[in-house]
């Protein structure tokens, strides 16, 4: 399997058991997503070829898959919101009569999918309005009716809450129990040592080991995948604070309960945890300029700014990376280059209206040789790199700016670990030259592995705003969950 | 005319053929033309071919830009009609040239404005917007006529339609500098980039400091004036305002820039696609009435043109 001007997948093999959990890992473009697309039938490979049972297959379709008893649950779940949960269940085999769907024998047999993973949700819900991790066991309810026997997940709890995900390994423990075969791909060290019998992991496209588990640590997993030794993947460095940090007071809008404020200085990094929900995007997009606020304002170095839209914003030198790439930060059918530039040409065109060409592609080409993204040219299309390369296009997209303030809204979701530690690095470097790094996260190792301070947001509101000394993972989650939960427990 | 920005070809004949894959069907059709239709290759025939391909081909420019920001805009046929005859109304009453087209373009301008308001502003779907307009529009220019057509009694205005210089029409003339204006736009300005940007991803582009709502108005306003300058360069040619003239010009003018591989989901086009476009499509026709092809079948030869050209473009993306 080859995409354009990079071979993503060369001469891979392994075997995955029945009734066995079986873990994929790999930094982003190791080829992890390009195995599954094959499973599933979307990419058919150049060479090699799958053995399902003893019996050789190649699939060009995805309906051959399905066929072959394989489900691949993807990140981005393939479900028509729009439609109830049973027709999402039973879509493309609906129980009918000449054409006529069989509203009853659709909603009993939906029922049964939906008890069977233990999930008590009216079939007649329209699907769109269950939250993200109910629908993700709907997508697990649905490869069941299709018989499915080898289930891949891929990223099955990026955006899960710790609840969500200790529900959906029950699941998934319950599926081994019952005899399938399960391929689990997530960058979580944690999840995988939890929940996996055996490993694979991928480099570069290349096959570099398959074991037991058992055999291996953290450690020896995270040195095979990036083919080197991580110390600490951090790399956390005390640094000195400056004056002219951003300051939020009584800032109000919409997804925030409260009024919120708090002051992050120049040279800090200042990280916000909570769960999925808490309103820490909100409060991102609120003094970004994205959302209308209703009250409250923002200064940077004492100087109030008027901010009512992202060009204010970046011109005041605060720029957004947002928490959903793909829809909100690249623009897919455009290159590498452009949108690097995506910003910073408004000020860089010649009168404010010619584009300076070589300025454009001498600032795509540092941001790309600075920020190590793999990509065969700038010319290249941004669709066609991995998560982490887009991630970094964006990040070079603000590098391109005078930058004060960078808020980073899950700056690292669906990346892998050597690309992480890339991120931090940078995250490190514009510290240090002086700007305020905002970074929302809901890894806990990650947000206390970073910060200077960290603001804990619960339903809405600031919570608490510790000190990196003061803090640890047990205390962010309990201020993280809500009230009620909390005194459950 | 703006080449597609390429710089550095590296794999020459794959990204020639990425690049250029419509430019390679005109040229054959061209030479098949040439080769196998009687009286095709010839000055008059030529010159008629460019005449009859000038309207579609200026208000191309500007459908390029509504395409390549992710929108669309079916008013301009109505605007090409209500645009001519109120030129012709004006220019009766008033006795002067210079008013008719200013009310004209002042119309165009209007109706665009409008359309990219609704659109931008009220975040209502391009087509039910310009669906709307594109009837009352129709509507107006038949109240304004009173449903027939209005002859124009200033002479001298018929010279921007009829005259020529060095023995090309003007309007192809205009349709020439319309090109390289507006490939120049899409390719080397900032409001180009941004409105590839637009229609790429709207919401990136807003949080990148583009101000995406100002840019859809804009190019739905030049579009509205583009189409409005189209009809009264058409109501000079005919030396009258038709309310009539124009029915199914908007879809004409998207065929074309389709078929020369704009695409309808925005963030990718560029001007050759479009001369490429509106050149096959003139060719084809030409070519039609040159064999003698009955009027009822060449609507079904373009449709099926236009099906085949979306499907060379898939099968091609699909390769690459």
């Amino acid at each position: 399997m080859e995409f354009p001007g990079v071979k993503a997948l060369d001469d891979v093999s392994f075997d995955v058991h029945a009734g066995s959990i079986h873990a994929l890992m790999g930094e982003n473009g190791a080829g992890k997503s390009t195995l599954l697309k094959i499973l599933s039938g979307a990419y058919t490979p150049s060479g090699g070829a799958l053995v399902v049972g003893g019996e050789r297959r190649v699939f060009t379709d995805t309906a051959h898959a399905l066929a072959a008893g394989i489900a691949v649950i993807y990140q981005e779940l393939h479900l028509v919101p729009e439609m109830s949960v049973a027709e999402n269940l039973f879509l493309g085999h609906l129980p009918q009569k000449f054409g006529i769907v069989n509203r009853r024998a659709l909603a009993d047999a939906a029922r049964r999918q939906l008890e069977l993973i233990g999930e008590d949700i009216d079939p007649w819900t329209k699907l769109g309005q269950l939250p993200l991790a109910q629908r993700q066991m709907v997508e697990i309810a649905k490869a069941l009716t299709r018989g499915a026997r080898i289930i891949a997940f891929d990223e099955p709890t990026s955006s899960l809450s710790d609840r969500e995900v200790r529900r959906l390994f029950t699941i998934i423990r319950d599926l081994k129990a019952r005899g399938c075969a399960i391929l689990y791909v997530s960058h979580r060290m944690e999840e995988i040592f939890e929940l996996g019998d055996r490993i694979t992991i991928l480099r570069d496209g290349r096959h570099v080991e398959t074991n037991e588990l058992a055999n291996l640590t953290r450690d020896t997993v995270v040195q095979r995948m990036v083919g080197r030794q991580l110390a600490d993947i951090y790399n956390y460095t005390p640094r000195a604070h400056g004056d002219g940090g951003l300051v939020v007071e009584g800032l109000c809008g919409p997804g925030l309960a409260e009024p919120c404020s708090f002051a992050a200085r120049a040279g800090e990094i200042f990280g916000f945890f909570g769960l999925v929900g808490a309103g820490r995007s909100e409060l991102m997009r609120l003094i970004f300029g994205a959302a209308a606020k209703t009250a409250g304002r923002v200064t940077i170095g004492g100087r109030v700014l008027e901010i009512i839209s992202p060009r204010d914003a970046i011109e005041a030198g605060v720029v957004l990376c947002p928490e959903d790439r793909k829809k909100d930060g690249i623009v897919p059918v455009r290159s590498v280059l452009e949108n690097t530039n995506l910003s910073a040409r408004r000020r860089k065109a010649r009168a404010g209206v010619l584009i300076d060409e070589t300025w454009e592609q001498a600032n795509a080409q540092q941001r790309v040789e600075q920020l190590r993204v793999k990509t065969p040219t700038v010319r290249q299309l941004i669709r066609n790199l991995s998560g982490g390369n887009q991630q970094k296009v964006i990040l070079g997209r603000w590098l391109s700016e005078t930058v004060k303030v960078i808020l980073l809204d899950e700056p690292t979701r669906g990346i892998d670990v050597g690309a992480k530690s890339e991120i931090y690095g940078i995250m490190q470097d514009l510290a240090k030259s002086g700007v305020c790094v905002i970074v929302v996260s809901s890894e806990l190792p990650e947000v206390l592995g970073v910060s200077d301070r960290i603001a804990v947001m619960r339903q809405g509101k600031i919570a608490a705003i510790l000190d990196r000394a003061d803090a640890n993972e047990e205390k962010l989650l309990k201020l993280a969950l809500p009230l009620e939960t909390a005194r459950a427990s | 005319m703006a080449s597609p920005s390429s710089p550095a070809p590296r794999q020459p004949l794959a990204d020639f053929f990425d690049k250029a894959g419509m430019l390679v069907v005109l040229a054959i059709l061209f030479l098949g033309c040439s080769l196998f239709v009687e009286n095709f290759f010839s000055w008059a025939n030529m010159r008629g071919l460019a005449l009859a391909v000038s309207m579609t081909g200026m208000v191309a420019c500007t459908m390029l830009f509504c395409l390549a920001a992710g929108d669309f805009d079916l008013s301009i046929g109505s605007v090409v009609a209500c645009a001519g005859v109120l030129a012709a109304v004006v220019m009766n009453k008033s006795e002067s040239i210079t008013l008719g087209v200013l009310a004209a373009l002042g119309l165009g301008a209007l109706v665009g404005f409008i359309n990219g308001f609704v659109v931008a502003k009220l975040r209502i779907n391009a087509l039910i917007t310009t669906l709307a307009t594109m009837q009352i529009v129709r509507g107006l220019g038949f109240i304004i006529s009173g449903g027939t057509a209005v002859g124009i009694g200033l002479e001298d205005f018929f010279s921007l339609g009829n005259s020529a210089f060095l023995g090309v029409p003007t309007p192809v003339w205009i349709t020439a500098a319309c090109f390289s204006v507006f490939g120049f736009l899409l390719n080397r300005t900032v409001f180009g980039r941004d409105t590839l940007a637009v229609g790429g991803n709207a919401e990136a582009a807003h949080l990148a400091g583009i101000a995406v709502d100002r840019v859809k108005i804009a190019i739905f306003t030049a579009q509205g004036v583009m189409a409005a300058f189209a009809g009264i360069v058409l109501s000079s040619r005919v030396t009258s305002g038709q309310p009539n003239t124009s029915q199914g010009f908007e879809l004409e003018v998207i065929s074309a820039c389709v078929l020369g591989g704009v695409s309808l989901t925005g963030g990718v086009g560029s001007m050759a696609f479009v001369i490429a476009g509106v050149l096959i499509m003139g060719i084809v026709q030409n070519a039609m009435n040159l064999l003698n092809v009955p009027t009822f079948y060449q609507y079904v030869a373009r449709g099926l043109i236009l099906l085949a050209a979306v499907l060379f473009d898939r099968w091609k993306r699909r390769k690459s």
